[in-house]
């Protein structure tokens, strides 16, 4: 395998996690959320409406910053990464 | 002035700017002690703030391409997150939003989760990669990866569709502020509206654009969390509201429990006045199915992915690094004011809900609510009305009615605030459309100039006449708008969901599979982008026009049909017809690593 096909190959692996863990928190707990607003959450919120109003959003801020370092982890690791600026 | 270039004292100039709008806000407060009109306010709030964005954007005259459409490519990672905030949340986040959560609760903040929640799409799928490939619009990413100019075409038609919706909106919602602030009648105020946004745009283009877009963003989030912060502390619900509302909520609750929702007849509800509500839905309890939650949020995600207007601010930043980084700075700067909606709604209804604070109107008789001055006010401006159905002389929950916008725009005064805060909400609003329209009127300018004058039509035009050409439109289309929206034909909230509904339709699995799929070539992304948009408008219309839909699909979440419909066509028809050429897949792999040189040279 080329060094390109192994850097896509690990690209794609990182993007379906980051997938994975955008679904559960964009759609997933939905699935529940009647049941999950019966809980307290956070705050003493109910626990869907936290996440409806704070949760899920911050969770997606943390989720990318923690995606664009792990990408330019993988550029870095097999000298794709830009150099000379930020 | 300054020592050093422009992009080294970024933090300087907007600190100093910061400074100076917090100072122009102390000097109203003084003049209001000493007497100032509340109209003269209003006015001075929304002059000096357009004033300060128009001397930006003459600032930022540029004679060249590449300043022109892509800012120079030199906007830092932060600043470039600053200005997609603004470019982002238009004047439906910033005034109608808190209004839908106050009057639906949980079913209406799927668009919350899902307005965020695009982003990390926009971050993983797209954007680093529509960086590196150097294209000036997303038209022009399409038509390269494709090829022939029938691609082009149809991605611009689809870019065009959905911003056009998604601008008359935010020119209503300038109009609207201005008419307000300013005192003169709708019809003329869209075009001092129009006029406004135009001053941001016209010279300097992306550059022009860029730069009062973040200085909008200062002025919207000040605007945005002053209010609140001020009344949860006056109100005593706490001095952090984010993380101290839970007493609050559970009160609603209660309360709601309490009253309980009592459905008016349809013979009392033709009293009240278009466009006001009543609270009919829990505040905090989940009040919809989960598929009615996860379809509105999964639409406006994908939505998200595909609106243009969000995809050329990233390429605008100097790499592809900073692409990427720049789209979480964006979320967070978008998160800042998506986290208050919730806390906003959760103040003004419970001061006004609860007969235990002074604000209180539910329980009071109704001749006493009928003398308040800030009732008086708001009835004015028919976004307020009570009655009392029941005729028992005391006001009932379900006998309270209020506009959307009167959640943002009445609260401070309910709450007692001094007039300045209005002013300041005002000049917000106006930040928040004008900053929108002026990314939405440059995308569909950018996109006929550069994709079909110039790829199309004049290979050979000199930079020169492609900028007049761009301007001309950028005129053109902004006055198209204009007329279109003063002519009132939907409400702000309602056109800025088709838009999303139609750019996915369009162009999500087009601008995604040409990245992801390498086998994807020219006949299926023509398929894709021409059934996908074919498809959604025929779902729309047909439900517009008493058709029942299926699965649970709304005339808010069409483009789950169109965009896939889109898929489906894009694959089989892809697979059905012959593979890309060797080039167009060196060209896709080339886009899959950061380094090395953009696909589209500097200049093209």
């Amino acid at each position: 395998m080329s060094k390109q096909e192994q850097h896509w190959e690990k690209s794609r692996g990182l993007l379906f996690m980051t997938l994975a863990i955008w679904f559960v928190f964009s759609i997933g707990i939905f699935l529940f959320g009647a049941e999950m607003n019966e809980v307290t959450g956070p705050f003493g919120y109910p626990l869907t409406y936290w996440f409806t109003c704070q949760g899920s959003l911050g969770i997606f801020v943390i989720l990318i910053f923690w995606f664009a370092n792990r990408q330019e982890k993988i550029d870095e690791e097999f000298g794709f990464s830009e150099r000379g600026d930020d | 002035m300054m020592k050093g270039n422009f992009i080294d004292n970024l933090p300087k100039v907007y600190g100093i700017y910061t400074g100076g709008f917090l100072a122009f806000i102390i000097i109203m407060s003084i003049a209001e002690q000493m007497g100032m009109t509340a109209k003269t306010i209003g006015i001075c709030f929304v002059a000096f703030t357009v004033a300060i964005y128009a001397i930006i954007g003459y600032l930022s005259r540029t004679a060249q391409a590449d300043a022109y459409y892509v800012a120079g490519r030199q906007v830092p990672t932060v600043f470039n997150g600053m200005a997609t905030a603004a470019d982002w949340m238009s004047g439906a986040s910033f005034v109608a939003m808190a209004g839908g959560i106050y009057f639906k609760g949980y079913g209406y903040m799927a668009l919350l989760v899902g307005w965020t929640g695009g982003y990390v799409l926009v971050a993983s799928l797209l954007a680093p990669y529509l960086r590196k490939f150097g294209c000036y619009t997303v038209p022009d990413f399409i038509g390269t990866r494709y090829g022939g100019n029938l691609t082009r075409f149809l991605a611009v038609v689809v870019l065009t569709v959905a911003s056009f919706t998604y601008v008359t909106a935010q020119i209503n919602a300038t109009g609207t502020i201005a008419s307000v602030a300013l005192d003169i009648p709708f019809q003329y105020a869209v075009y001092v509206g129009l006029v406004s946004i135009l001053l941001c745009s016209m010279l300097g283009g992306m550059r022009g654009v860029t730069w009062t877009q973040v200085a909008q963003y200062i002025v919207l989030i000040i605007a945005y969390l002053l209010p609140v912060f001020w009344i949860s502390n006056k109100m005593g619900a706490g001095f952090f509201p984010h993380f101290m509302l839970a007493d609050e909520v559970s009160r609603i609750a209660e309360l709601e429990a309490q009253f309980g929702f009592v459905k008016n007849s349809a013979e009392n509800l033709k009293e009240v006045p278009k466009g006001l509500a009543g609270i009919t839905k829990a505040h905090s309890a989940v009040n919809a199915t989960p598929w009615a939650f996860i379809s509105l949020a999964l639409a406006m995600m994908m939505g998200t992915a595909s609106l243009p207007h969000v995809m050329m601010r990233y390429f605008t930043t100097p790499s592809v690094k900073a692409a990427r980084k720049s789209v979480g700075w964006s979320l967070f700067f978008i998160f800042l004011l998506y986290s208050s909606a919730p806390m906003l709604a959760t103040l003004s209804k419970l001061s006004l809900i609860d007969p235990s604070l002074p604000t209180g109107i539910i329980g009071k008789s109704i001749s006493e609510v009928q003398s308040i001055d800030w009732y008086q006010n708001w009835n004015q401006a028919n976004l307020m009305f009570v009655s009392d159905f029941n005729g028992n002389g005391t006001l009932e929950l379900n006998e309270f009615f209020m506009g959307g916008k009167a959640v943002v725009l009445a609260t401070p005064e309910i709450a007692g605030l001094p007039y300045v805060i209005s002013g300041l909400v005002a000049a917000g609003g106006m930040a928040a459309a004008m900053s929108t329209a002026d990314g939405l009127i440059l995308a569909i300018a950018n996109a006929i100039s550069h994709d079909v004058y110039y790829k199309i039509i004049d290979p050979k035009a000199e930079t020169a006449k492609r900028l007049v050409v761009a301007r001309v439109l950028l005129v053109v289309i902004g006055f198209a708008g204009a007329t279109i929206a003063a002519m009132e034909i939907q409400g702000i909230l309602g056109s800025v969901i088709w838009a999303f509904d139609f750019a996915m339709s369009g162009l999500f699995f087009p601008l995604v599979l040409g990245v992801w799929w390498k086998r994807a070539n020219r006949e299926g992304a023509i398929a894709g982008m021409a059934l996908g948009l074919i498809s959604g408008a025929g779902y729309l219309i047909w439900v517009r026009n008493g058709g029942s839909g299926f699965l649970g699909i709304t005339q808010l979440t069409f483009g789950i049909f169109g965009s896939a419909v889109s898929l489906v066509a894009m694959v089989v028809v892809s697979l059905m017809t012959s593979a890309p050429s060797a080039a167009t897949q060196r060209m896709v792999d080339e886009v899959r690593v950061p380094s090395g040189k953009s696909i589209l040279g500097k200049q093209h």
